[in-house]
């Protein structure tokens, strides 16, 4: 049933595979950004009550679902790396967290930028803006543990398991900071209400939704090649890619 | 000497390491009092801070108290495995025929009864320092009974992933501190609501089953993370 997916383990099958891929990727995610950014900042209509700064929603909330999204594809990484031994599962997750980490802090700029003119605050310990806090926390966890290591695949063990304990976490952290937020004041910016979003708003968003998310696959597929780069170094197929790439470019030269 | 180590039971393979731990931090008394010290410093610094209002202090009693606690166990953690790494006593630990669980689970006990039980004892002595309201005492002995072992079954796995790497330190707090913050929520929750006279079995129930999920899932990653770390 999974045999299909064997080729795949090998270094040079996924780095290949990764190429193909992207070129795809980039375009479908180019063509959705710039409909999606264009008809959501030009042309959707304004909010009856906050007006135009309602547009920051639109890369607001791609990036925030992103960035928990994200982390669960970090954990399904990990996982399959600590169970089943796959490398390349270790260096994808690899490749995931600092976009991830981009992401959460994308969110959480883009959520003060908003919060400043409509609650006359940058920040407010609200439940949601702190857990995504806490995951921005947890995302430099696991980047600075995956750095501190010298030997690339003991660093992915590492931070797989520290990233599965982060998983298990990140609901209970989510709940009791809800819990928090209740007990210690009263819920009264956060209780503004998800009106439902009418059909001209709704369209835009889905477009950004999609392209952020395929911008994401975009920069994933480049960082798990480079990955891959890095921890084959060694490897003669490597090494050919590396010449006929050279070779290449002086023969571009030369001709110019 | 091999075939009887064999034959050892959970129970006496457990107990073993526990006396060991216990009998190494007991010759090494600095290992306790320091964090100890750290614990009753901290906390003295926050009036200095703050201003010695009565009222002010004793409104953010439980949490300078609680966080406190976390430093001072942060601090204390690196002790866990740190010497047996260095001197390959931990390497044979886990190449024992013994489950790591069972050796790991007790390593972590022994840390918590040499620097967790003795905050507990210390703690109501800073509460009154800091005019922690009456009705509050018993909800912070509690929750500092129940909270503690969590702070180093989670703190363990922590030690644990960067006992390898030679400046871990500052790493571990990165990579522990978030893990707490549950803790400190429903601890400081349950003090408060103490001190307005009203039930708070509600954040204790909640705290022991932190502690009761942890102590079962915790020694796995321990084990997990030991693994990689001695490789």
């Amino acid at each position: 049933m999974w045999k299909w997916l064997h080729p795949y383990a090998n270094p040079e099958v996924s780095y290949h595979f990764a190429g193909k891929l992207l070129p795809w990727l980039s375009a479908l995610a180019a063509l959705f950004l710039s409909i999606g950014l264009v008809w959501a900042l030009l042309f959707a209509p304004a909010d009856y009550q906050q007006g135009d700064s309602f547009r920051i929603f639109y890369i607001h909330v791609p990036a925030a679902s992103l960035s928990m999204g994200i982390y669960v594809g970090m954990a399904i990484a990990a996982f399959s790396s600590l169970v089943w031994q796959l490398k390349l599962a270790n260096a994808s997750a690899a490749a995931m967290a600092p976009i991830g980490a981009t992401f959460t802090a994308i969110a959480l700029i883009t959520g003060a930028a908003w919060g400043k003119p409509m609650w006359g605050t940058w920040w407010i310990w609200d439940a949601r803006l702190t857990s995504e806090l806490i995951l921005l926390f947890l995302y430099m966890g696991v980047i600075a543990l995956h750095s501190a290591f010298e030997d690339k695949d003991l660093a992915g063990k590492a931070a797989g398991i520290l990233t599965l304990v982060g998983v298990v976490n990140i609901p209970i952290i989510k709940y009791s900071v809800e819990w928090w937020n209740t007990l210690h004041q009263g819920s009264t910016v956060s209780k503004m209400g998800k009106p439902s979003m009418s059909i001209d708003m709704l369209w835009p968003f889905l477009f950004c939704f999609i392209g952020f998310a395929l911008l994401v696959s975009v920069i994933i597929c480049i960082r798990f090649r480079t990955e891959i780069l890095a921890r084959n170094s060694i490897r003669p197929w490597v090494r050919d890619l590396v010449n006929s790439h050279v070779a290449y470019n002086t023969t571009f030269k030369e001709h110019m | 000497m091999t075939a009887n180590k064999q034959n050892l039971s959970y129970r006496s393979a457990f107990t073993l390491v526990l006396k060991r731990d216990l009998t190494i931090a007991l010759r090494h008394r600095d290992d306790i009092i320091n964090p100890l010290l750290f614990f009753i410093i901290v906390v003295t610094l926050f009036p200095l801070g703050i201003g010695p209002e009565a009222q002010t202090l004793s409104r953010i009693a439980p949490g300078i108290i609680w966080v406190a606690a976390l430093l001072s166990t942060l601090l204390s953690l690196d002790r866990l495995f740190k010497s047996d790494h260095n001197d390959g006593s931990l390497e044979q630990m886990l190449l024992s025929p013994h489950p790591v669980f069972i050796l790991v689970l007790a390593k972590i006990i022994a840390h918590w009864l040499i620097t967790g039980l003795p905050l507990i004892f210390i703690a109501p002595l800073l509460a009154v320092l800091l005019h922690l309201n009456e009705q509050s005492y018993g909800a912070l002995m509690l929750t500092l009974l129940l909270g503690t072992p969590v702070l180093s079954l989670l703190g363990a796995i922590g030690v644990a992933l960067t006992v390898g790497i030679k400046k871990g330190g500052v790493l571990l707090s990165l990579l522990v501190l978030p893990l707490y913050i549950p803790v400190l929520i429903f601890a400081t929750s349950a003090i408060d609501t103490a001190a307005l006279g009203l039930p708070y079995n509600g954040q204790l129930a909640i705290i022991a089953a932190l502690f009761f999920g942890s102590l079962t899932l915790a020694p796995f990653a321990v084990g997990a993370a030991l693994k990689v770390s001695t490789n």
